[in-house]
């Protein structure tokens, strides 16, 4: 296998991996912060020992969550050497912002949020969650500021080296193989790099995304609890933080979702086409709901809404969206390839294009899942406003709630969908239009070491993945009075710390 | 002082940081098996507890600010460097979830394995850190490109080892202290019986490891003899180090322990100011070494990354001070606990 496979089915695989944790993170946070300060306010014990028992579960995906993340960091240089060189001058100010700013407020914080509840007053301990949730959210920002760079390019300009001085490139040049090693990407304007045409939209997606993988974990947990007829007053509470909660993230995320699709209309034709398998360039453009691309035959196949694509891409169900055969357009295709004759260029046109079906696919997981979260969660809400939704000896509410149970794999399954069709929508470029994914490895690096450290992952995360499911389910099934009841069995050697007896229990 | 240079010294204040709090960290997993008792080893747990996590931050953050100031540099160290970073990191994720996982069952089976992951964990960093160091200071093949030009074999050169060594004595001898410090009774008499060995080891270890620098890296010696200023910082260093038994015998765990960080500190300036201005140093071929003019980034980005470390380095002092204020004293298992 060739290393630019193997690197990057690597990087795919401790990033997917990773992302299972952070936006569990980010959600947990906001969850946390929204039960203490619902118990700050109302002094109700009950939202005391959920935050205590939701602290818990956020320890536990937070450490995994750090441990998986330095090897991310590593992997720009171990794996792509060459990318870290041309976009060092960019790339590394957003990733250096985000140690500074955002880890250290999180890890630092973690510690009272964690440790601190005997040690320090509610109100700082208060303060000390909103810092974590807060340094999450914030490391969120930097990193997906990053990305979008690399998606939307902006405030840079390409340099080179002739004689020792720096020497700047027209806008528009490409890198190619003779560029590699003295063409770099440089910053020209930082604000702009930061609020690069993707930014905003594909920051709030993610975010919007993390809560609702935070609330739906609390929604499953509680209806667990409620299906077992345990924990009642617990599961009732938490269920109804979460499915507040998650309702506002789900129904805000259809909207950010919308203007993110409208960004990749804009910014990224070839994506988009992609991930709508349009070939042909037509008015009345339909969309496809669900199906499969065949990419010899350039066909898609699948019930479609005609003129439902324009309609969302431009809000003009008339305005064509650009079809695949007609991208990139021929000035960009010529501007590459000056000598080329006009079948030439036809013939590389799809060399420019990601792997449409793939790309296809994982988007339309990802809308189907999220129409599908809506239509649970607003189904739920309506048992809610009937005063069903706890009526757990009736079959409708048994089956809702059941249904509540597995909810918690959606937004995990979407996230990750998501993020392939950005990743994969982006091929061949690791820097969009800039960059090619196969000029940016290390050069340095064999095709055997990095199988190697690919196996050992593997074998190590589908270790710590089982592990986390272990005692996850072992948290769940131990349920949230087990956080009083230390003096009997010792659940974590965090009990110690926090049961100093110095100041009074808050409880 | 121009931009690179500053951030030359930032880099190196961020990796100084993270060996100095990682260091005991890492030290005290290194003792870990030597503490036989599952209460004893809570202990050692609970008093890296809520600060661990923290500290590794500083090499998250070290290796970004090496990324955004000096990205060939940090290209060509972790490209060349593969296998060993590669063990590194699956050392530092088994110690992470060691310190997690450990407690959470009552087993001892479940218990003893993440014991031994944590102090393989911890040792192996240490060991890992200390072989990338020694090869850094030693210097490793570049080609033209600032490639990397050497092999995995090669990188396990007997000077970069004898650094390794020397690092896990360092940091065991560091985490000792520390576990003096933040312990009383039996364990910490226990552990304070050993502190005075593993001094006597890391300084063996360190007057090897300087006898052999004599030897192997003649470059150094030349550029002590041209900035005599070095060897006051070095000299320095090893008063302080030395003072570290006088400490420690007077029952001043906390002189001593700060003795060993400035010592550790100083270890890093001497290596900082004899390396200046190279970042990675070729050897054979030093035309081809990295340097604060050719791996920097540009003033414009160096300028924007001083403006976001005069802001936020301030506030993670203070609040990484409140959070080692708050969590001070001895470190505590009450009884009613178990």
């Amino acid at each position: 296998m060739d290393v630019e496979i193997l690197a990057r089915v690597q990087f795919a695989f401790t990033v997917m991996f990773h992302y299972i944790y952070p936006p569990l993170s980010i959600g947990l946070g906001m969850v946390l912060v929204i039960m203490e300060a619902i118990w700050l306010k109302t002094g109700n014990v009950l939202y005391h020992n959920m935050a205590r028992y939701w602290t818990r579960v956020f320890a536990l995906t937070f450490a995994i969550g750090v441990a998986s993340g330095i090897v991310l960091e590593f992997e720009f240089g171990t794996n792509w050497a060459t990318y870290s060189r041309f976009v060092g001058d960019v790339f590394g100010s957003a990733l250096a912002a985000e140690g500074i700013f955002a880890f250290f407020l999180e890890s630092g914080f973690l510690a009272i949020l964690l440790f601190g509840w005997n040690k320090v007053g509610p109100r700082l301990h208060f303060f000390s969650t909103c810092m974590v949730c807060f340094g999450a959210h914030f490391s969120a920002i930097w990193i997906v500021v990053a990305n979008s760079w690399m998606q939307t390019p902006a405030g840079d300009h390409l340099e080179t080296v002739v004689d020792g001085q720096p020497v700047r490139l027209p806008p528009g040049h490409v890198v190619t193989e003779a560029d590699l090693g003295t063409v770099r990407a440089v910053i020209d304007d930082f604000w702009a790099m930061v609020f690069n045409p993707s930014s905003i939209d594909r920051l709030t997606h993610v975010i919007l995304g993390a809560w609702m993988a935070g609330a739906f974990l609390v929604v499953s947990i509680a209806a667990f609890y409620l299906l077992r007829n345990r924990h009642l007053d617990f599961a009732r509470a938490s269920m109804k933080v979460g499915l507040s909660f998650g309702a506002v993230a789900t129904i805000l995320q259809m909207v950010s979702g919308d203007f993110t699709a409208k960004g990749v209309v804009e910014n990224q034709p070839i994506k988009l086409a992609a991930i709508e398998g349009v070939y042909e360039t037509e008015s009345r453009t339909p969309m496809t709901l669900f199906g499969w691309v065949d990419e010899k035959s350039r066909t898609v196949h699948g019930p479609q809404i005609p003129g439902l694509l324009s309609f969302l891409a431009w809000n003009n169900a008339n305005k064509p969206v650009v079809g695949l055969n007609d991208l990139p357009p021929d000035d960009f295709l010529r501007k590459q390839h000056p000598d080329a004759t006009d079948a030439e260029l036809a013939a590389l046109r799809p060399s420019y294009w990601p792997r449409v079906n793939a790309v296809f696919q994982f988007y339309h997981i990802m809308i189907i899942i999220g129409v599908a979260l809506l239509v649970l969660i607003l189904t739920a809400l309506f048992f809610w406003w009937k005063g069903w939704l706890f009526r757990t000896d009736w079959a409708p509410t048994r089956w809702l709630l059941a249904a509540l149970v597995l909810s918690v794999l959606g937004p995990q399954i979407a996230n990750q969908t998501g993020w392939f069709t950005a990743e994969m929508g982006r091929q061949p470029w690791i820097v969009y239009e800039l960059l090619r994914t196969s000029e940016a490895l290390s050069k340095v690096v064999r095709a055997e070491e990095i199988l190697f450290s690919l196996i050992l992952f593997f074998l190590i995360y589908a270790l710590l993945f089982v592990l986390f499911l272990f005692l996850l389910t072992r948290k769940i099934q131990h349920g949230p009075e087990d956080a009083e009841a230390t003096h009997e069995m010792p659940e974590s050697w965090r009990a110690w710390i926090r049961a100093d007896d110095r100041l009074p229990r808050a409880e | 002082m121009s931009l690179e240079v500053i951030w030359f010294i930032l880099v190196g204040v961020l990796l100084t940081g993270y060996a100095v709090l990682d260091g005991f960290d890492l030290g005290v997993g290194a003792l870990h098996l030597f503490v036989k008792k599952d209460e004893d080893r809570r202990m050692l747990l609970n008093a890296i507890g809520p600060v661990w996590d923290g500290n590794e931050v500083w090499l998250v953050t070290g290796g970004g600010a090496l990324f955004a100031a000096f990205p060939e540099a940090y290209a060509t160290v972790f490209s060349g460097f593969y296998i060993p970073f590669m063990l590194l990191l699956v050392s530092l994720i088994f110690r992470a979830v060691a310190i997690e996982f450990r407690s959470k069952e009552p087993w001892k089976w479940w218990r003893t394995m993440w014991d031994i992951a944590f102090a393989c964990g911890s040792i192996v960093s240490a060991l890992l850190i200390g072989v990338a160091m020694g090869n850094i200071v030693r210097g490793i093949p570049l080609d033209a490109d600032h490639e990397f030009a050497g092999t995995f074999v090669g990188l396990l050169n007997p000077y970069a080892l004898t650094m390794g060594v020397t690092t896990v004595a360092l940091f065991a001898m560091h985490g000792a202290i520390y576990i003096v410090m933040k312990t009383e009774g039996e364990l910490q008499q226990k552990v304070r019986r050993w502190v005075p060995t593993l001094i006597g080891v890391f300084i063996a270890c360190y007057s090897i490891f300087n006898l052999y620098t004599f030897i192997d890296v003649p470059r150094i010696v030349d550029l002590v003899r041209e900035r005599s200023y070095i060897f006051l910082v070095a000299a320095l260093g090893i008063l302080v180090v030395l003072n570290i038994p006088r400490e420690f015998s007077r029952g001043r765990e906390f002189n001593a322990f700060l003795c060993s960080c400035l010592g550790m500190a100083l270890m890093m300036a001497t290596f900082g100011l004899s390396y200046f201005p190279n970042i990675v140093y070729s050897s054979p071929n030093p035309e081809n070494s990295l340097t604060i003019a050719n791996a920097a980034s540009t003033p414009k980005t160096l300028g924007i990354m001083l403006v976001i470390a005069t802001i936020g380095v301030p506030v993670v002092f203070a609040y990484t001070a409140s959070i080692y204020y708050i969590f001070r004293g001895k470190t505590k298992l009450t009884s009613h606990s178990y």
